[in-house]
């Protein structure tokens, strides 16, 4: 293979399967816990999350709908008192830190004025409301948590260099569970580098505070907006790093903080921690080791996971991916071409906006021996013998860091686990042309 | 605006897609933003559905609310009949699109020029039905477009025959009741038609009026179509929903007399009631002398809360205080049916508000949807479930009718082990548990000379409680092993990174 190949990329026509953007209140009332949400939206938006959230809706959750009904679209109602009471009961019932209101597509298309509404009725309940329009016109499934990062970005309080010593601010972005955060903080802590804050940190009121002269840096894809609002509206220095998913990116993730800060890095410390790990990865590793796998893309997690998957000796055939932010993935990608090329396989093929029909048609054709796919397509794609495994997974287990590179690979393997069980019984393919009687 | 939580019935998209995908090749399209086709993740998941789900969405975006959809439905709609070649193409707005007013109808009539399969367009308001009132609307468009024979040349089946209407995908055991109602009819002499739409092609739908009548066994979803049916055609239909010993009888008897049958129903109605169904020697046992008079609450949709309602009153003796249904564009309905046989009747979409009579009224067992087996959980009241919405534990794979004699035994056992659970509960508490000697904790560590640091107790309560325990020996067993008698924070990520998690 030629080393002047680098990665391809192709759009397509964006008819895929993902969830909708407001699913991220599901893991952002959990992770900020003085927090509520309210969605502002329709039936449609309602059942997505009753249904798609299971068992959580019944554990007395901090979010609720504000359900539109045709008096509210036709403006027969108000809007500001309808969410003026809405938020006055929150308030009296709840007594949240912040109320997040989540913008949907119908509120984008009657064009309510959220941002106008919010700064009016936070003064009269005394409590911060924060506007973010995690949409389905606009995003995908995890840019949700984009979107409402990016609000809150807005909110954090403004850093003040002069009471701080020298040492460099290191503010990090992305929700990550409690023990995931504090693994990676400790993880940095290690190579003498502290971190500051993070957006979001469990509570509201614990928002680290930002402004020029603080260092920010993402660990999660989908983060762009939030990188940008960082920049531009809070002056903050951005680190383009990899992901810290899989041992490989968290090293290149740590050793680009430590490079910023001119740090050295414990180099050894750095080498025996990933060696042990990937040592630790082995038995994972030799159940894929050249593999094929075809990602249809609904996450924004793919870039990250393909590029750790081709580290452990898999063959990436094609990275389906809602949408893709060159600039803020940039040492991601390099890092997957990088990757790839010392692996010695073909760089895989990157689809923005892939059209799930077309990549049916291609899974049939290349027969991966595994596809990372939603929830719609799973169950009939192994009904004709193609081996999958749900993406959403990926976005609600803890993969990030050093000590969870195992729980991806647990992911990933489960399926062929299931099926090395399974292979002799004979009946691999289960669709059946021929009605049955009844 | 209205504060809510949960719903009980979805939105009006979800009941034309549920029709649309059971016809064999017939293919939905919604015209939706990005994520608003869960549909197909229920449908595979839910129903555990091996092929495909034949709905797709002609996606609403930046652009399409900028300058409209223009080419973009039409040529998905062209797209879709090249690939898939169905014999009909539903178009349906969701409540986000539905509110451009672009003129879909419009689309059609393009989208026609340029493509075999029919296309039709969902005629629903979505801010003012539900998905169960959606998809009967549909039902009916759909077959009164494809039935179109003229009255006086309908050439009737030779033997007695019915149709079934409104066994769908994503229905409450509407496989089993299809089963169970096709055996109820065989023994009756009577043939099936058609089963619509499960499994029918719209092409046969003209076949529809061969049959002498029509059973609608869900009041939700079917009875638009047999009321146009009965109309149009003059075909008798029967709406009783023949579940529980006394509505199959009656069933039974509706469809023999309908069908001028031959046959000695009312010695079969008996055998079978005595004999074959185990529910009315059940309700006469004397385990069942315990449940007379035992207080329950019912809550669910009108077909299943009226017709359980009835079997725990006049079956089974049961003292039911309340029953309810969320149905509320059929409330009148409902409240004749039950109204002799509670004491309360309880018409609301509200679930706090079921959840508060609930806690009210604190009857010893419920029979309800998923969530009020979930309030029950919180109260200690055991909790049968006999209507959607459901779980995917409600889509068992063994047989489960509701409907006709085996349906009666389904009943009664599901009746029985909520109150037996419910008892078995009390006893317990009256003589504290099982065991008096109760393994106390599920620890195993002999020696307790391991001191845990403040901050990594702290860590280890951060852990969801039910892994805590084995992450706590594991950590153990892995301090030990490394000669370690403190365990800090560190130690703890060394240890999952040691072991396998």
């Amino acid at each position: 293979m030629s080393s002047t190949e680098t990665l391809k990329f192709e759009c397509e026509t964006g008819n895929y399967h993902t969830f909708c953007p407001i699913s991220c209140v599901a893991w952002l009332y959990q992770k900020i816990s003085d927090s509520f949400f309210l969605v502002i939206g329709t039936k449609t938006c309602g059942y997505f999350l009753q249904n798609a959230l299971g068992v959580m809706i019944f554990a007395e959750p901090r979010y609720a709908m504000a359900e539109l009904e045709e008096g509210d679209i036709s403006a027969q109602l108000h809007d500001f008192d309808e969410l003026k009471r809405l938020c006055f009961q929150i308030h009296q019932d709840r007594n949240p830190s912040v109320i997040v209101w989540i913008g949907t597509c119908t509120t984008e298309i009657i064009k309510m004025d959220l941002e106008g509404m919010a700064p009016k009725i936070e003064q009269m309940i005394g409590c911060p409301i924060i506007v973010a329009r995690a949409n389905g016109l606009d995003y995908a499934f995890t840019q949700g948590e984009d979107t409402v990062l990016a609000a809150m970005a807005h909110r954090c309080p403004e850093y003040l260099a002069e009471l701080e010593n020298h040492h460099p601010n290191l503010v990090l972005f992305g929700s990550l569970p409690n023990t995931v955060a504090e693994q990676l903080t400790r993880e940095l802590a290690s190579q003498g580098i502290n971190v500051s804050g993070w957006l979001p940190e469990s509570r509201y009121e614990e928002l680290p505070q930002l402004g020029p002269g603080v260092f920010v840096c993402g660990v999660n894809p989908f983060l762009s907006r939030t990188a940008t609002t960082l920049m531009r509206r809070r002056k903050c220095q951005l680190i383009g790093a990899p992901f810290p998913i899989g041992p490989d990116g968290t090293r290149a993730w740590i050793e680009k903080i430590c490079q910023v800060f001119n740090i050295q890095p414990h180099l050894e410390n750095l080498d025996q921690r990933e060696n042990s790990i990937w040592e630790s990865l082995e038995p994972y590793i030799s159940l894929i080791k050249g593999r094929s796998v075809f990602f249809m893309g609904d996450n924004l997690l793919e870039i990250s996971l393909a590029r750790f998957l081709v580290r452990c000796g898999m063959i990436v055939y094609e990275i389906g991916i809602p949408y893709m932010d060159k600039r803020f993935q940039a040492s991601e990608l390099s890092l997957l071409e990088k990757t790839c090329k010392q692996m010695n396989v073909s760089m895989p093929l990157i689809v923005e906006k892939p059209d799930n029909y077309n990549q049916v048609q291609r899974i049939r054709a290349l027969q991966p021996d595994l596809v990372i796919t939603g929830l719609a397509h799973s169950n009939p794609l192994e009904a004709r013998g193609i081996t999958t495994k749900w993406s959403v997974e990926f976005t609600f287990a803890q993969i990030h860091g050093f000590t969870n590179a195992r729980d991806i690979l647990e992911l990933v393997t489960r399926p062929l686990r299931r099926n090395n069980h399974l292979k002799d019984l004979g009946w691999s393919e289960l669709v059946s042309q021929i009605q049955p009687n009844r | 605006m209205k504060l809510a939580y949960w719903m009980y019935a979805g939105p009006a998209h979800i009941g034309t897609l549920r029709v649309a995908s059971s016809f064999k090749n017939v293919h939905g399209i919604m015209h939706a933003p990005l994520g608003d086709d869960y549909f197909n993740v229920m449908r595979s998941m839910l129903e555990r559905e091996r092929d495909f789900t034949p709905v797709t969405a002609s996606i609403v975006d930046r652009y399409v609310l900028a300058r409209g959809s223009q080419e973009k439905v039409v040529e998905n709609i062209t797209r879709k009949d090249q690939e898939e070649k169905p014999d009909l193409i539903v178009l349906t707005p969701t409540c986000t699109s539905s509110i451009l007013q672009e003129d879909l109808q419009n689309f059609i009539s393009r989208a026609q020029a340029s493509t075999d399969s029919d296309i039709l367009l969902a005629d629903v308001n979505h801010y003012r039905v539900n998905e169960f009132q959606a998809a009967d609307r549909t039902l009916e468009q759909i077959i009164s477009f494809y039935v179109s024979s003229k009255p006086n040349e309908i050439v009737k089946t030779e033997k007695p025959s019915a149709n079934i209407l409104g066994i769908f995908t994503l229905g409450f055991h509407h496989q089993h009741d299809c089963r169970e109602i096709y055996r109820l009819l065989k023994d009756l002499g009577i043939e099936i038609n058609l089963v619509v739409p499960e499994g029918c092609a719209v092409t046969d739908l003209k076949k529809l009026t061969q049959a002498w009548i029509n059973i609608v066994p869900y009041r939700e979803i079917g009875l638009m179509a047999a009321k146009f049916l009965e109309k149009e055609y003059q075909m008798p239909y029967i709406s009783t929903t023949p579940m529980g010993l006394v509505e199959t009888a009656s069933w039974i008897r509706q469809i023999c007399k309908q069908t001028n049958s031959q046959m000695d129903y009312e010695k079969y109605i008996d055998y079978q009631t005595r004999f074959v169904s185990q529910a009315a020697w059940f309700s006469r046992s004397i385990d069942c002398q315990n449940l007379t008079g035992k207080k329950a609450l019912v809550f669910g949709d009108a077909t299943h809360a009226a017709a359980i309602t009835k079997i725990l009153v006049r079956e089974m003796g049961i003292n039911v205080c309340c029953a309810g249904t969320y149905c509320q564009h059929d409330g009148d309905w409902f409240r004749e049916q039950v109204q002799a046989f509670c004491d309360k009747v309880l018409i609301t979409d509200d679930h706090t508000r079921v959840g508060n009579m609930i806690a009210e009224i604190e009857p010893t067992a419920i029979f309800g949807t998923q969530m009020e087996r979930h309030v029950g959980k919180r109260l200690d009241i055991p909790c049968g479930v006999i209507s959607a919405p459901i779980h995917i534990q409600n889509f068992p794979l063994s047989y489960r009718p509701f409907l006709g004699y085996e349906g009666t035994n389904q009943i009664a056992d599901l009746v029985y082990n909520s109150f037996t659970l419910g008892m078995e509960d009390h006893l317990l508490e009256i003589f504290g548990g099982h065991d008096v000697k109760t393994v106390i904790t599920k620890n195993l560590s002999t020696d307790q000379n391991l001191i845990w640091e403040s901050s990594a107790m702290e860590e280890l309560q951060k852990i969801p409680g039910f892994v805590r325990n084995r992450i706590k020996r594991n950590t153990e067993k892995f301090a030990r092993s490394k000669k370690l008698e403190k365990i800090t924070v560190e130690v703890m990520y060394a240890a999952k990174e040691a072991l396998a998690a």
